[in-house]
């Protein structure tokens, strides 16, 4: 196994099952993420990979399993559980969610407000900090969600999930509408974020590019389980028809060989 | 498992306080300590200034600090920044690797933050009011357009009705006007009671009980009834009309109507505006019957007027014209509900915000309107159709 799996856990998934109706989508799923991963959750449409997150975040609640974050069982949607994750965690939603009538950076303050006793002033300059973070220009700290473009948006709503610095970071879709200029950028500060702050991520993405770059390990979703969860590396060469199938095409070789041959991260954009 | 005790030990070490965030002279050499974080500066911002530096050159020390995040790297630049600005030669050293380059990825960006606290957009007060002014009658002007693209649409579908939304059309009318049957007879029902109550007792005491007939019958049919069916249409309907529109509006559906050849007025608009002007004069009808009805029950048990004699003399009291009239103003009523409704829909942009405040623009000025509509139907029929 790899390295990180020294690091404590953070989220134990044991057992999990879902039901939508008469359709389940989990069924005995079990999945560990370690501390200071970035962890990809991947599968085909319909595998239940957003609704995997969604679990996590108590925002669904799951037919049977336990799901335990920093130790605690969140399964069960407890206060308390609601309580940590809203303090330990940030997530960036696919549209983006940001609140349509407040300015960007009242948006980013919000977490800081609710949680922090900090002065306003203070908050201000933080919220403007992680706006900046997020690689939006200066203004955009005043302008209104509805001004902003879709790849302006998503960066915002990074820079909201960001805002408490929380350790355990959701994106669902990142790079998701984005120009290529800009999903380079958002990987590169994902990774540099997660050394920095030893930031544990989890990713729901189709971004081939981003599972070569960012990710430690992927978890892969199918038949209503991890079908397997390994590095990118080990799981393009696993035999699994589905897994095959997903990673085979020929956007998943492109990515591959990008990858393995010249892409170098550094080579791209200057640190 | 092997791991499960190590991990619980670290995760609950993780979850304790921290200690907070501060500086501590140690001798010439200030250290910063403790844990800066987001929970930890809580009680740092403001006392750094005020700490007795020392003058000349700095070396600030950063070994002792337990945990960083950007909000802590943040300050800890601020402060040295500060230092600088007051003319001390200021050093940071000894910080852990993971912290520095933190430090870095954070210094990189205060250039945007102080431009972005720059930014501020600072409008005078005399800019704003000409804004507002230029806005309202720009909205008068829209209303305007929007009236005339309507009457177009409308117009050119009357003279091909084929090109009607049928099926669009008969959902206004079950939802505008069957499902609020319930709703408004019960107001009304209530509404004739209160009435035939409030006039009953002082009729009788001059003996006149038979003119509570007169004064239920004449007030609801001319004016109360169709007011108030009105009034229930618009909270109820051209509330629902403006919110769907504003949505479908926010979620680019009715760009999609365009870019498919469909124009909006056609399948969003007319079916509303036609739907409801079938829908309120029958909720009106509905509305002249209940409210005498609750009229009826207070003489009857109040002053002693029994329903045969009520309803005996109810032709004789209300004319046709007065029935007409108060049917009359009906269609032009749902007009401006359906109108108001719709445009405000199509004046939504963002998202839920701006839904919200478009739905309660509409609501109010579509009451607003349909009662100084109203007011100006009393003035221009006058006394016509009262005892004539």
């Amino acid at each position: 196994m790899t390295e990180s799996s020294r690091e404590p856990v953070v989220i134990r998934i044991r057992g999990l099952r879902t039901q939508f109706g008469r359709q389940v989508v989990h069924e005995n799923l079990d999945l560990d993420i370690h501390r200071g991963e970035v962890v990809a959750i991947v599968g085909g449409s319909g595998s239940g990979k957003t609704t995997l997150v969604r679990e996590v975040l108590t925002l669904t609640r799951p037919a049977g399993g336990s799901i335990q974050v920093f130790g605690q069982e969140v399964a069960d949607g407890s206060a308390k559980a609601q309580s940590l994750l809203a303090r330990r965690s940030g997530v960036l939603f696919q549209q983006g969610a940001l609140f349509t009538s407040l300015t960007i950076q009242q948006n980013v303050a919000v977490p800081l407000r609710e949680h922090t006793g900090l002065d306003r002033d203070l908050i201000d300059h933080i919220a403007r900090l992680k706006i900046a973070l997020a690689g939006l220009p200066a203004n955009a700290a005043w302008k209104y969600p509805a001004q902003l473009s879709g790849g302006m948006i998503k960066r915002a709503s990074l820079a909201r999930a960001l805002a408490l610095d929380p350790e355990l970071l959701f994106l669902d879709e990142p790079s998701a509408g984005l120009d290529p200029v800009s999903a380079n950028a958002l990987d590169e500060l994902i990774l540099q974020l997660k050394d920095s702050l030893k930031l544990t991520v989890v990713m729901v993405t189709h971004d081939l590019d981003s599972l070569w770059r960012v990710t430690d390990r992927v978890a892969f979703l199918g038949e209503r389980r991890v079908l397997a969860y390994d590095a990118m590396k080990a799981l393009s060469r696993n035999d699994h028809p589905l897994i095959k199938a997903y990673f085979g095409g020929p956007r998943g070789r492109a990515a591959q060989g990008a990858e393995e041959t010249a892409w170098k991260p550094e080579s791209v954009i200057p640190s | 498992m092997s791991d499960t005790a190590e991990t619980a030990r670290e995760l609950v070490a993780v979850d304790s306080p921290p200690a907070p965030a501060s500086v501590r002279l140690d001798g010439d050499t200030p250290r910063c300590v403790g844990a800066w974080t987001v929970a930890g500066i809580q009680g740092l911002s403001g006392r750094l200034a005020g700490l007795p530096w020392p003058q000349g050159s700095v070396m600030l020390d950063g070994g002792g600090i337990d945990a960083l995040d950007t909000a802590g790297a943040l300050v800890l630049i601020d402060t040295v920044a500060e230092l600088r600005e007051r003319g001390c030669n200021v050093g940071l050293s000894g910080l852990r690797p993971s912290h520095q380059s933190l430090l870095d990825l954070v210094s990189e960006h205060v250039q945007t933050v102080r431009e972005a606290a720059a930014a501020e957009p600072n409008q005078p007060w005399l800019a704003r009011v000409g804004q507002g002014t230029v806005a309202r009658f720009s909205e008068g002007g829209n209303f305007l357009a929007f009236i005339g693209e309507t009457t177009v649409v409308m117009l050119g579908s009357l003279l091909r009705p084929w090109r009607i939304r049928w099926t669009a059309l008969a959902v206004v009318v079950q939802n505008a006007g069957l499902t609020a049957l319930p709703i408004v007879g019960l107001l009304t029902f209530l509404i004739g009671v209160v009435i035939a109550y409030q006039g009953g007792t002082l009729l009788s005491t001059y003996g006149a009980n038979i003119f509570i007939v007169d004064l239920v019958a004449i007030a609801m049919v001319r004016e109360l009834a169709p007011l108030l069916a009105a009034i229930i249409v618009a909270g109820r309907t051209g509330s629902a009309f403006t919110a769907q529109i504003g949505t479908m509006n926010v979620t680019e559906e009715v760009d999609a109507l365009r870019t498919i050849g469909i124009n909006p007025f056609e399948i969003l608009v007319l079916p509303k505006v036609l739907g409801l002007m079938i829908s309120l004069p029958l909720l009106s009808i509905f509305a002249d019957v209940m409210s005498v009805f609750g009229g009826m029950v207070v003489a009857k048990f109040l002053l002693g007027v029994d329903f045969g004699i009520f309803l005996d003399r109810v032709p004789e009291v209300v004319s046709g014209i007065s029935f007409v009239y108060g049917l009359a103003k009906t269609p032009v009523f749902a007009a401006i509900i359906a109108g108001v409704g719709c445009y405000q829909g199509f004046k939504v942009s963002g998202g839920a915000d701006s839904v919200g405040r478009q739905t309660t623009q509409s609501v109010v000025q579509s009451i607003f309107l349909v009662i100084i509509a109203n007011a100006l139907f009393a003035v221009a029929i006058g006394g016509r159709g009262l005892y004539d």
